[in-house]
């Protein structure tokens, strides 16, 4: 195909793929819509506020989320797999390792939702007179949250990325852990406990999900005798389980550890 | 903007990686720039979306739902409320987690990946309709638990035990799978929601510490997922297996 041609091509098949991701968006985001306007016009049954600045919001959600679907399949998804066969075909296993614990970290000590739930949880202890309300103590408990969640995923990712080579069963590990988290929940300070069981599902977020899942999928194809299916998965579940711990552990160090008598 | 902030680490990282250590060319670059371009416009847009709408609405109707007003018709709340006074913020609480979880992009993500691998035997709506509801169940019963003030270990130690015993009857491929949407529902959109809803919630009710209780409302958006998606995989392959039966009778 003549060069400009094929340009008007690329462009138009990505301009019928953006309509229908558009219109896919629309329908994901509309029981969310729903369910807020109904509420707020049957039950509550106040006038809405703000209704411009609402209906503006709406409206970006859905363009951002059309856009987003499409760079999913675009970039990150590619990229991930590529990632994935080319470690492979390396067989280090340490850079693979580095790398898998490197993505963990980085992606949780930048992420807002930590960030703004350590700081909150920093406030409501402050406020609880469990530690000192002085501005400097707060910082540091919320950096010190963060950075507990952060290396935990980090070594989250390590681990379930040796479970892939390995072929480990995923499901004594996952179990394994939830009773060391229910062992823990019985001598960690109460204070800590909810926090610690929020933070597993906090890290994981809309960019690092669909990167870690493509690299675990890619790796586990890539070895032969693995089914992608069985093995591709449970990255995120290892990411969800070790936050509980480190951070339940973080509370023990800083608390002290809770007595039954 | 923010976002870009965000992606930086991770975009240097697996750039470095890509050049440095694998030392390979990135094939199709352009595409992938375009994709990045994509993601990070989209993502931006998305968050901003929801700062401005979606998050501020949530959060005053958690409050205006839960103030002794709504429930009572009264200033004050009287000192043990019954647990059937708060009725509407368990069916919102539902409704709220089952359309959140419905709006995830992660899980969009996910699933897109699972119908791939699993070269459609798995579809991308039913799986995400059966986290959905997990989500949904999770939260009702979370918002159950901050209005009747038990213990939040009680009901995971339960809801653990239940994916235990699942698990054993579980067909081994869904396992993985199930495992991880409980931990990939609770994303962007979800989160701010619940934790704006638990945290109003302990704070208006009488006699609930929030910095006990408002937390631990994600761990149970985590959780039922697990149970959920796992109960969809084992009915319906007990629903064809009882279909199949009753054909060979026939």
């Amino acid at each position: 195909m003549p060069q400009k041609i094929k340009v008007r091509y690329l462009i138009l098949t990505l301009l019928r793929k953006l309509f229908r991701n558009l219109k896919e968006a629309g329908r994901d985001l509309l029981p969310i819509i729903l369910v807020i306007a109904v509420f707020q016009l049957a039950v509550i049954r106040q006038p809405f506020p703000q209704l411009l600045e609402v209906l503006t919001g709406a409206l970006l959600v859905i363009v951002g989320l059309m856009l987003f679907v499409q760079g999913l399949e675009m970039a990150l998804f590619p990229i991930g797999e590529a990632l994935a066969l080319a470690f492979a075909r390396k067989g280090s296993l340490a850079w693979l390792l580095i790398f898998g614990f490197a993505l963990g970290f980085s992606t949780t000590v930048a992420e807002p939702a930590l960030i703004a739930i350590a700081k909150a949880a920093a406030q409501v202890a402050a406020q609880g007179n469990i530690i000192a309300s002085d501005e400097q103590t707060r910082i540091s408990y919320a950096l010190g949250l963060r950075l507990t969640v952060a290396v935990s995923v980090g070594l989250a990712i390590s681990i379930g990325i040796i479970r892939i080579l390995r072929g480990w069963p995923l499901h004594y590990l996952i179990i394994g852990g939830y009773v060391i988290v229910m062992a823990m929940t019985m001598i960690a300070p109460k204070e800590i406990v909810g926090i610690a069981y929020d933070s597993g599902g906090v890290t994981t977020s809309t960019i690092t999900v669909p990167l870690v899942t493509a690299l675990g999928v890619g790796l586990a194809s890539s070895i032969r005798g693995r089914n992608p299916l069985v093995d591709g998965f449970g990255l995120i579940a290892f990411a969800s389980v070790l936050p509980m711990i480190f951070v339940m552990g973080f509370g023990m160090v800083v608390f002290g550890v809770k007595t039954f008598w | 903007m923010a976002t870009c902030r965000d992606v930086f680490p991770v975009l240097a990282l697996m750039l470095g990686f890509q050049l440095i250590v694998l030392r390979q060319p990135i094939p199709h670059w352009q595409r992938i720039v375009v994709g990045f371009v994509f993601v990070l416009i989209g993502l931006t847009l998305f968050l901003v979306g929801l700062e401005k709408a979606l998050f501020p609405l949530g959060k005053i109707m958690a409050k205006q739902l839960s103030a002794p007003e709504f429930v009572f018709g009264s200033e004050t709340a009287p000192q043990r409320p019954d647990w059937w006074a708060y009725g509407w913020i368990y069916v919102f609480g539902a409704l709220v987690g089952f359309a959140t979880t419905i709006a995830e992009p992660a899980l969009i993500a996910v699933a897109y990946k699972a119908n791939q691998v699993s070269r459609g035997t798995i579809s991308q709506w039913g799986l995400r309709l059966a986290v959905a509801f997990g989500v949904a169940i999770g939260i009702a019963l979370g918002t159950f638990r901050i209005v009747t003030g038990t213990p939040l270990f009680l009901y995971i130690v339960g809801g653990y035990i239940i994916v235990v015993i699942q698990t054993i009857f579980a067909p081994k491929e869904i396992i993985p799978l199930a495992y991880d949407s409980g931990g990939v529902t609770t994303s962007t959109v979800t989160v701010p929601l619940v934790a704006a809803l638990g945290l109003g919630l302990s704070t208006t009710i009488p006699g609930r510490n929030p910095a006990l209780d408002g937390f631990g409302l994600i761990a149970f958006a985590s959780l039922f997922p697990m149970i959920t998606v796992m109960g969809y995989v084992q009915f319906v392959g007990w629903w064809a297996r009882i279909r199949l039966k009753s054909r060979r009778e026939r």
